[in-house]
């Protein structure tokens, strides 16, 4: 039943709300991962192994060395299991974007949970005649079930327990993800040093632009502008200021800059630069440095190209935000 | 509107049921901020729910303080600096101005109504001008109910801005008015 003891460290990877991208990064670092598997005892990594819940809740506190978790808080279920691991773990990580400040999933937090609801169970082509919705208790013949609740708003893993180190990225870099498990075992030996707790691993401490190889002038732009095709723009030049809505002044480095190099504007996948309190308040002021006009309503013609500005400013930080959502959501919170 | 109105010494009902917002109140060093300090010479009153906070220019104004000042209770922000053409900084109080349309129409899609973010110039001599605007803003968003915003919001992000502050090399010196105040005042 039980694994035999070993006394190797032992590791855990779980995935909250999250789109299975992050279990996929790891193991894109390839044949390193049996070195993690010879280095590791794996006792949790539902996507891989076949560790069970119960075993983890079998364990001492502090038992588990590592515990990778990627994924944001959701439903009371993630927020329980949360909570488990950071019990048993002697450092939790929140790996990944939607850990560390919410992603994709996070932009939930525009919107209420009935108007979330509605979305998916009652829009015109949605077949639903009944008006069934999800409910967190189901009395069936052998008794009462709960389910996981969707809870009013959805949660970073840093506010709901006490996080050790972060690894940001929408995916981490495969190459960031083996430099950090190789320093993380090299401090378990002694070989190496462990970073200061709170620390951000994975990443550099500066900005995208700053791996950037775009050239960067003084030029200054009339309005913002959706890439229709690359052949309209320059492919030497700093993408905003071409007009393109580009988040990297307000990205933390890390991922290469692989993004503008290509001509795609960055999306800003790995969260906030060092120092920026807030990702869309950091970027604002960007997008405002670069507009040439200096009368109202020539300003609002340039930002009338930024047609979703709470998506564009907080496409993956939402969640972790000054304000972290909409106070529509924050209503249903509230009610809750 | 020239002279600023003043509302009438409330009763105490009024003290129990007017909701009463709080206004934060950003100047800057050159001109609003003496228009306001000229307001107080010269006894022209605004409304005490204004709290203002001295910057060296409007431009120096980090759309993270309107957001932070949001999630810890404020109702309202007005955003006030020297008028276009005469700020101190040549044009930074445009960056400001860009800053502020960009900033309101984020808040908008957040479900933040844009009159509880206003930007207001004001020169050294306008005391009864940025009284009166006080007092307007004041209004305005008394009509409009409180924010609300939860008291969680900011204590519980994760986000340290003071050492997120310091991270960027100790700016937050012209935040705080006591710092503030030790800087060169060529006029005085």
């Amino acid at each position: 039943m039980s694994p035999l003891p070993t006394t190797k460290p032992k590791l855990a990877i779980f995935g909250a709300a999250s789109c299975g991208g992050c279990d996929i990064a790891i193991v894109n670092i390839h044949e390193h991962i049996l070195e993690v598997a010879a280095v590791f005892d794996i006792v949790l990594w539902p996507t891989v192994t076949d560790g069970k819940y119960s075993d983890i809740e079998a364990m001492a506190d502090g038992e588990i060395t590592v515990s990778l978790i990627n994924g944001s808080m959701r439903t009371d279920e993630t927020v329980h299991l949360a909570r488990l691991l950071r019990r048993k773990s002697q450092f939790l990580v929140a790996f990944g974007s939607c850990a560390s400040e919410g992603c994709i999933p996070g932009l939930a937090n525009l919107s209420s949970r009935e108007q979330i609801l509605d979305t998916v169970y009652s829009t015109d082509s949605t077949e639903n005649p009944d008006r069934v919705r999800p409910r967190w208790q189901v009395g069936i013949p052998e008794g009462v079930l709960d389910l996981p609740e969707f809870e009013p708003m959805l949660r970073t893993l840093d506010q709901v327990v006490d996080v050790d180190y972060t690894i940001p990225g929408c995916p981490p870099e495969s190459d960031q993800i083996w430099a950090v498990l190789q320093a993380l075992v090299a401090a378990l030996d002694g070989t190496g040093p462990l970073p200061p707790r709170g620390s951000i691993l994975g990443a550099g401490d500066s900005t995208v632009c700053d791996e950037c190889e775009r050239k960067r002038d003084v030029k200054r732009i009339n309005k913002f502008v959706r890439i229709t095709s690359q052949a309209s723009f320059d492919p030497e030049i700093c993408l905003l200021e071409q007009g393109l809505p580009c988040n990297g002044p307000a990205t933390r480095n890390g991922c290469g800059a692989k993004c503008p190099a290509a001509g795609a504007p960055c999306i800003g996948c790995y969260g906030p630069a060092e120092g920026a309190a807030d990702f869309g308040a950091r970027l604002m002021s960007a997008y405002a440095s670069v507009i040439q006009a200096d009368k109202p309503e020539a300003i609002d013609a340039a930002l009338n190209g930024i047609v979703d500005p709470a998506g564009q400013f907080y496409r993956f930080s939402l969640a972790h935000s000054l304000l972290r959502g909409s106070r529509a959501a924050w209503k249903t919170d509230g009610e809750h | 509107m020239n002279a600023a109105p003043v509302s009438p010494v409330p009763t105490e009902v009024d003290l129990q049921t007017v909701f009463e917002p709080t206004v934060i109140g950003f100047t800057c060093n050159w001109c609003s901020y003496r228009a306001a300090d000229l307001a107080g010479t010269a006894r022209t009153k605004y409304p005490p729910n204004v709290r203002l906070i001295r910057l060296m220019c409007s431009g120096r104004l980090d759309p993270a303080f309107v957001l932070k000042a949001f999630a810890e209770g404020a109702d309202a922000v007005m955003i006030t600096g020297c008028h276009p053409g005469e700020c101190h900084y040549i044009e930074q109080n445009l960056k400001a101005l860009r800053r502020f349309r960009l900033l309101r129409r984020t808040l908008e899609a957040l479900g933040i109504e844009p009159q509880r973010v206003q930007l207001v110039w004001a020169s050294a001599a306008e005391g009864v001008h940025i009284a009166a605007e006080i007092a307007r803003v004041t209004d305005e968003v008394r009509a409009l109910g409180p924010l609300d915003w939860p008291a969680d919001a900011a204590a519980d992000t994760g986000i340290n801005l003071d050492s997120a502050w310091e991270a960027t090399g100790g700016q937050e010196a012209e935040l705080a008015p006591a710092e503030a105040e030790q800087a060169p005042e060529a006029d005085r």
